[in-house]
C-alpha cells in the first residue's frame, strides 16, 4: 500500500494550515459538533428556518433583477415577471409564499423554545439573538410587501408607518423620515426596496451569532436537563440525515402551496394597482402580523396601542426572568404545560380577531386575548414557577432513553 | 409526528381564514363552480377560452381594457400567427411622435397590448355614469372568490328587493359588494353566437368569458401545474428515501 499522501490531501492540508475552514465547518455542523441524542422533530425547525432564509435570498436576488422600484412601474414590472420572464412566475410565487412559510417555521421554532424552556440559563443570549432575528424578519416582510405596489401594499404601508406618529414630540418627524416626504410615495418605495434588500443580510449575520451562541452551551433537549458527553452524538451524520428528511417533507408542503394555491395566503386586493385616492374596504396586514395587530387595536388609545404592540414582542426579551421555574422542559411541568397550550390557542385567536372587521365579538375577544397574552407572561409565569410542583427529573438523558427503550 | 401535523394544520387553517373570513356581509357568497383549470393537472379548455375571447371582444372590450395581455399571447390559445396579425390590425393603436413631431394612429401589431377603449379615465367615467370600468387582466385574482365571483357577478343581476334604495344609473347585483353596480347587465341568452354552435345561453357565455379572463390573469397556470407535479413527486420520493436512510442510520442509537 502507498503510504505517501495523495496530492489532493497535501493541497488540502496546506490550505487548512492557513485557513482551517473545513475544520471550522466540521466543528460547527459536522462530526465534531455533539448534540443530545434525544431531540425530537420539533428540533428540525431551526434548520428549516435556515433553508427558508436561503430560499428568500436566492429568489429575491432574481426578482430584483427584473423589478423596478418606481411608483409608475413597480406593479407592471411584477406582472412582467409573472408573464414574460422565464420562470418568473415560479420565482415570484416561491418568494411570496416563502415569506409565509418562513414565518410558520420560525413561529414553531419559537414555540418549541418556549415549551422546552430553551430560553433559560445558560441560553438567554441565544434567545435574544433569536428575537432580534424575528424582529428583523418582521421588518423585512413588511418592507417587501410594499414593493409590488398593489392596493394593500400602499395602504398597509400608510397605516403601519402612521403608527409612529403616535410617538410624542418626534413622531411626525419620524414618519416624514420613513416616507421621504409627506405621504407614502416614490421616495418611500425606493427606500423600502433598498432596506428590503439589506435586512436579509443582517439576518444572515444574526444567524451566525445565533449558531455561535448555540454552540457555547450546546442544544437543549426535550428533557431540558443538561446533556453529559455520553448523551450526545455527532451532528453529522445523525442530525444531518434527520434534518434532510424533515426538509424533504417540508418542501412537499411548501411546493403544494406554491404550485396549487399560490394566492391562498395573499390578499386579492393586492392584485389591484395602488391608488392613493381609493381606500380598500378593509385594510389588513399579512397573516403573520395579525396577533400583534389585534393587540394594537385592542387599546382605544393610539399611543398606548402602539406601546402594547411593540411591548408584546419586546417583553419576550425578559422571558428568561419572567419564568421563575428552574425546570426547563414542560414535560415535567404539568400546570405550565396546560397554560402553554392556552397561550398558543390565545395567540391563534388573536390572529383570527386581527382579520375581522373591528366591530362586535372580534373586538371583545381581541381585548380578552390581549389581556391574557400579557397576563400569561407577566403574572402567570412567575407565579407558576413558585407554586407548581414539577415532576421528578431523570438523572441523565441516557437513563431516561434506556428506560424508554426497555 | 401527529402533533406536528396537527399544529401545521392549525396554522394553515388560521391563514386561510385570515383571507376568506373577511368577505363582506351583505352580498351573497358565490357558489363554487367546476372549472377545467382546477385540480392537480387542471388545464384551460382551449375551445372554451377561445369562445370567451370572442365574448370579451364583442361585448366587454367596449368598456374594459386588458392591459397586460398582448395579441401575441393569444398564440397559446391556438391562434395562428397570421390570425393574430389580422386580429391585431383591426385595432388602432396610438403611437408617435413621428419625424414631424406628431402623434399618429397605426394598425395594431402582434406585440401590442389590447388597447384602452377610452382615451383616459375621465372619458371612461363620463361614458359610464361616473363608474370606472376596471382593467380585466387580473380580475379573477383581484377579487375574493376569484373566477367563481366573476362568473356569478355576470349572472347576478336581479330586481332590487322592496325597500332597497337603488341610486340612479346603478343596477342591483346579488354578488357585488354593496349590491349596487355601475355596470349594467351585459350577458343574457343569445347575446353572442358561437361559430362552433356551442350553447349560448347566459350561463354558458358567462362561463366562457370567465375562463378567458382567468387565462388572461394566470397565463402560466398550465406550466405551473405540470412543473409542480413533477417537482413535488420528486421531493416526495426524496422524502421517502431520506426517511429510510435516516431510520437505518439511527437503528442502533437509543434516542
Ligand atoms: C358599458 C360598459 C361595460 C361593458 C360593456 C362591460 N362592463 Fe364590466 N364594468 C363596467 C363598469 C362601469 C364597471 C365598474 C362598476 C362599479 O365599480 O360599480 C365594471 C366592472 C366590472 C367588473 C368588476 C366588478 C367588481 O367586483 O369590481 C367585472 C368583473 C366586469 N366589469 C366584467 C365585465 C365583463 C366580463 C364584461 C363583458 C361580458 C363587461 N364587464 C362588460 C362597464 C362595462
Ligand atoms: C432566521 C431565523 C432563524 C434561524 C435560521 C434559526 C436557526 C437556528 C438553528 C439552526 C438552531 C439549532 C437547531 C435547532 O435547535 O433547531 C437554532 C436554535 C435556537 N433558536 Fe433559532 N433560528 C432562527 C430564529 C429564531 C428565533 C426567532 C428564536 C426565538 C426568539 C430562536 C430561538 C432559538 C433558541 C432558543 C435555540 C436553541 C434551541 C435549543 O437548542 O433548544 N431562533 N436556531
Amino acid at each position: 500500500m502507498n503510504t505517501e499522501k495523495s496530492t489532493i490531501r497535501k493541497i488540502y492540508e496546506w490550505h487548512e494550515a492557513r485557513l482551517p475552514i473545513v475544520s471550522w465547518l466540521d466543528h460547527s455542523l459536522g462530526t465534531k459538533y455533539p448534540v443530545p441524542r434525544n431531540l425530537n422533530y420539533w428540533w428540525n425547525f431551526g434548520s428549516l428556518a435556515m433553508f427558508m432564509l436561503a430560499v428568500m435570498i436566492f429568489s429575491g436576488i432574481f426578482l430584483a433583477m427584473n423589478y423596478t422600484p418606481h411608483v409608475t412601474m413597480a406593479f407592471d414590472s411584477v406582472e412582467r415577471i409573472m408573464r414574460d420572464v422565464n420562470y418568473g412566475w415560479l420565482i415570484r410565487y416561491m418568494h411570496a409564499n416563502g415569506a409565509s412559510f418562513f414565518f410558520i417555521v420560525v413561529y414553531i421554532h419559537i414555540l418549541r423554545g418556549m415549551y422546552y424552556g430553551s430560553y433559560k440559563a445558560p441560553r438567554e443570549v441565544l434567545w435574544w439573538i433569536g428575537l432580534l432575528i424575528y424582529l428583523a424578519m418582521m421588518a423585512t416582510g413588511f418592507l417587501g410587501y410594499v414593493l409590488p405596489w398593489g392596493q394593500m401594499s400602499f395602504w398597509g404601508a400608510t397605516v403601519i408607518t402612521n403608527l409612529f406618529s403616535a410617538i410624542p414630540l418626534v413622531g411626525d418627524s419620524i414618519v416624514t423620515l420613513l416616507w421621504g416626504g409627506f405621504s407614502v410615495d416614490n421616495p418611500t418605495l425606493n427606500r423600502f426596496f433598498s432596506l428590503h434588500y439589506l435586512l436579509p443580510f443582517v439576518i444572515v449575520g444574526l444567524v451566525f451569532l445565533h449558531i455561535w451562541a448555540l454552540h457555547v452551551p450546546g442544544a437543549n433537549n426535550p428533557l431540558g436537563i443538561d446533556a453529559a458527553p455520553a448523551d450526545k452524538i455527532p451532528f453529522f451524520p445523525y442530525y444531518v440525515a434527520k434534518d434532510v428528511f424533515g426538509l424533504a417533507v417540508f418542501v412537499v408542503i411548501y411546493f403544494a402551496v406554491v404550485f396549487w394555491a399560490p394566492n391562498l395566503l395573499g390578499d386579492p386586493v393586492n392584485y389591484v394597482k395602488a391608488n392613493p385616492l381609493v381606500t380598500p374596504a378593509h385594510i389588513v396586514p399579512e397573516w403573520y402580523y395579525l396577533p400583534f395587530y389585534t393587540i394594537l387595536k385592542a387599546i382605544p388609545n393610539k399611543l398606548l396601542g402602539v406601546i402594547a404592540m411593540f411591548g408584546s414582542i419586546l417583553i419576550m426579551f425578559a422571558l428568561p426572568w419572567l419564568d421563575t421555574s428552574r425546570v426547563r422542559s414542560a414535560s415535567f411541568r404539568p400546570v405550565f404545560r396546560v397554560f402553554f397550550w392556552i397561550f398558543v390557542a390565545n395567540a391563534l385567536m388573536l390572529g383570527w380577531c386581527g382579520a375581522q372587521l373591528p366591530e362586535g365579538l372580534p373586538v371583545i375577544l381581541g381585548r380578552i386575548g390581549a389581556f391574557w397574552y400579557f397576563f400569561h407572561l407577566v403574572i402567570l409565569l412567575p407565579m407558576l414557577g413558585w407554586l407548581e410542583t414539577p415532576k421528578p427529573l431523570p438523572t441523565s438523558i441516557s437513563q431516561s432513553v434506556l428506560k424508554a427503550a426497555e | 409526528m401527529k402533533k406536528l401535523l396537527l399544529a401545521a394544520a392549525a396554522v394553515a387553517a388560521l391563514n386561510v381564514s385570515s383571507t376568506s373570513l373577511r368577505a363582506a356581509e351583505h352580498e351573497a357568497h358565490p357558489p363554487k363552480e367546476d372549472w377545467s383549470f382546477n385540480g392537480v393537472l387542471g388545464e384551460f379548455d382551449r375551445e372554451q377560452v377561445q369562445r370567451g375571447f370572442q365574448v370579451y371582444k364583442e361585448i366587454c372590450s367596449a368598456c374594459h381594457s386588458l392591459n397586460y395581455v398582448a395579441f401575441r399571447n393569444l398564440e397559446t390559445l391556438g391562434y395562428s400567427e397570421a390570425q393574430i396579425k389580422t386580429l391585431a390590425a383591426t385595432y388602432d393603436i396610438d403611437d408617435g411622435p413621428n419625424d414631424q413631431g406628431e402623434m399618429f394612429k397605426r394598425k395594431g401589431k402582434a406585440s401590442d397590448r389590447f388597447p384602452h377603449p377610452f382615451p383616459n379615465e375621465q372619458a371612461a367615467r363620463l361614458a359610464n355614469n361616473g363608474a370606472l370600468p376596471p382593467d380585466l387582466s387580473l380580475m379573477t385574482k383581484a377579487r375574493e372568490g376569484g373566477p367563481d365571483y366573476v362568473y356569478h357577478l355576470m349572472l347576478g343581476y336581479e330586481d332590487a328587493p322592496a325597500g332597497f334604495h337603488l341610486l340612479e344609473g346603478l343596477s342591483y347585483n346579488k354578488y357585488f359588494p354593496g349590491n349596487q353596480i355601475g355596470m349594467p347587465k351585459q350577458i343574457s341568452d343569445g347575446v353572442v353566437t358561437f361559430a362552433d354552435g356551442s350553447p349560448n345561453d347566459a350561463a354558458h357565455i358567462a362561463k366562457d368569458v370567465t375562463a378567458f379572463l382567468h387565462w388572461a390573469a394566470e397565463p402560466k397556470l398550465e406550466a405551473r401545474h405540470s412543473t409542480g407535479l413533477r417537482v413535488t413527486l420528486y421531493a416526495l420520493l426524496f422524502a421517502v428515501l431520506a426517511f429510510f436512510y435516516k431510520r437505518r442510520l439511527w437503528k442502533n442509537i437509543p434516542h
